[in-house]
């Protein structure tokens, strides 16, 4: 009869490397970790530095392709600078890189050589809800007619359903302008206007739209987004500007196919 | 893009709901999004198949799920996972293995593959796919992850082998004999990735035909071929790196034809991620790829004429 020697518990040991590894990967200040080598115990530091690279490089692309506007307007040398501080900072939670830098609009307001461009954190806000729309829920969209058939005196109490895809925000800059501009193709030229703008962002059915919504219309919007009544939502609009146009506002809303339903009230 | 729609009642039935395709030793590439017109556009009636990173389909929905189900109508998908982790020494993350089976069902990939590397640690994701020291530790773990996800998938699936820069102090045993193992263990298949095998060899001085005459061929399912680059060791010695961005080496092609002559033709993946080419560039990749299959494929039909007769 063989002897089985009862098994030790698992060694913690043999699963350490990827506690040592990770420091290096986003700390240039790391040394290369002991238990790693090249071939016949070669040094192992540029090998490493493949590794350290491949994480910060990747991540750093992926920034660059979440908000190009962005970097169209800071141009590659500034962008890569402080995606890599980003990147460094605030890695990934998620294996989903789509979901990746939504932290990164709040780091570009504090980011010291970017105070001259108080807009470029908006502009940034608008395209993370860009890359969101795009991967949301696909759904319908509310039609004209269904809202036609309402009856005028009950439409004060209608609430409505989001569609999965949109998304409201505000800014104190003109940042849809700057937004539209520089994520086009064509040459841009200056901005003049000085005006806050709101970015309303859908997806109707395969492309995403981002429109500018008028004062007053952002809040009307963003009120029936969180459930209000047409009639609360639209009078907290004429709060914020008395010349708010509510059938201008529902116009852009059915066009964009900003709503799903009518939730109930209809 | 033309052609595309959203058909949001199509996951909710029962059964296939995309046609079946034959596989078998078909050469195939990276399915991107910006070839799709020009994929669509073409005459020739290409029997391709593409294969897709499993992840960037993990969105709720949108133009990647219309494109990925238009090109699945005429086409055999594979689905590829790049950041499942499994040779991390932490438990797999249960929400990214529901989001693989469920894009497995949705789809129903005619072949499912992920890699012996991990991309996960903490809450960090690295993206990038880093290597494991090869123990006895380590491929306990591994093979704990690949039964895990074979069952949540309901299915096997085939494990890809990884280029690497660097070796560990506390490695055991060799690569092929860590593979060998895991295939015992957990039952799963093997993708061959030939560039990587390649690159490997060279970064750490040994033969890759060595490598291959000790890799269980037997066992493969899917064989990757890509393009890679090359910088210099701490040494200055010649440090290859894995990065998909350009045609495939002719060593490559080398070893290539004599795996398929060994084992046969089997599916063989172009795989170009980055500064991807036009579509007729990757196609010609493909169409190398699949005339030494077909070479092959003779010579494999005789063999069995002459088995029967
Ligand atoms: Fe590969």
């Amino acid at each position: 009869m063989r002897s089985v020697s009862p098994s030790p518990p698992e060694p913690a040991r043999g699963c350490r490397y990827a506690e040592g590894f990770t420091p290096g990967l986003l700390d240039p200040s790391c040394t290369t970790p002991a238990f790693v080598a090249g071939p016949n115990c070669k040094a192992a530091d540029r090998r490493f530095n493949v590794y350290r690279n491949n994480v910060t490089v990747s991540l750093m692309n992926a920034l660059a392709d979440i908000f190009p506007a962005t970097l169209r307007i800071t141009g590659e040398a500034f962008f890569r600078a402080m995606a890599r501080f980003h990147v460094r900072e605030t890695p990934p939670t998620s294996p989903l890189l789509f979901e990746y830098g939504r932290d990164f609009p709040d780091f570009i307001e504090r980011y010291e050589y970017a105070q001259s461009m108080p807009w470029l954190a908006d502009v940034a806000r608008i395209e993370r809800a860009w890359l969101d729309a795009y991967h949301a829920a696909d759904g319908g969209v509310l039609s004209p007619a269904e809202l036609a058939a309402v009856p005028p005196d009950r439409l004060g109490y209608l609430v409505f359903e989001a569609h999965p895809a949109t998304r409201i925000l505000r800014s104190a800059f003109p940042a849809v302008t700057i937004f539209s501009v520089n994520r086009a193709s064509g040459p841009v030229g200056r901005i003049e206007t000085t005006a806050a703008e709101s970015a309303l962002v859908t997806r109707p059915a395969l492309d995403v739209e981002v429109r500018r919504l008028a004062p007053g219309a952002d809040r009307f919007l963003g009120g029936l987004v969180a459930g209000e009544t047409m009639e609360r939502a639209a009078s907290a609009a004429g709060e914020v500007n008395a010349d708010f146009d509510p059938a201008a506002a529902i116009r852009t809303m059915l066009e964009a196919g900003a709503f799903a339903a009518i939730r109930h009230g209809g | 893009m033309p052609e595309l729609a959203i058909h949001p009642d199509r996951g909710a039935s029962a059964g296939l709901r995309f046609p079946a395709h034959a596989i078998d030793g078909l050469a195939g590439t990276s399915f991107k999004h910006q070839h799709l017109p020009s994929i669509l556009a073409d005459e020739e009636q290409d029997r391709g198949f593409f294969e897709v990173h499993a992840e960037n389909y993990m969105g709720a929905g949108g133009p990647p799920h219309a494109a990925l189900a238009r090109i699945r109508e005429d086409h055999p998908v594979s689905l590829h996972g790049v950041a499942m982790s499994i040779g991390g020494p932490r438990p797999l993350d249960k929400a990214h293995l529901g989001r693989f089976a469920a894009l497995v069902e949705r789809y129903e990939p005619l072949l499912v593959s992920e890699h012996l590397a991990w991309s996960t640690h903490g809450t960090a994701y690295y993206n990038d796919l880093l290597p494991l020291p090869y123990t006895e530790a380590t491929l306990r773990r591994v093979s704990e992850h690949i039964d895990e996800v074979q069952e949540a998938i309901g299915r096997r699936i085939l494990l890809e082998n990884p280029s690497t820069y660097l070796l560990f102090k506390e490695s055991t045993m060799s690569e092929t004999a860590f593979i060998r193992e895991i295939v015992r263990r957990t039952g799963c298949g093997l993708l061959l990735d030939v560039n990587n095998v390649f690159v490997s060899a060279t970064n750490h001085g040994y033969s890759a035909l060595d490598y291959l005459s000790n890799y269980p061929l037997g066992d493969v399912g899917e064989i990757h071929l890509a393009g890679h680059a090359e910088q210099q060791d701490d040494e200055g010695d010649l440090l290859l790196i894995d990065s998909h961005d350009g045609p495939v080496a002719d060593a490559v092609w080398r070893l290539f034809d004599i795996v398929i002559g060994r084992c046969g033709p089997m599916p063989t993946l172009i795989e170009w991620d980055s500064a991807i080419p036009d579509w007729p560039v990757l196609k010609a990749e493909a169409k190398a790829a699949q005339s030494i299959l077909d070479r092959h494929a003779a010579s494999f039909g005789q063999e069995k004429m002459h088995a029967l007769g």
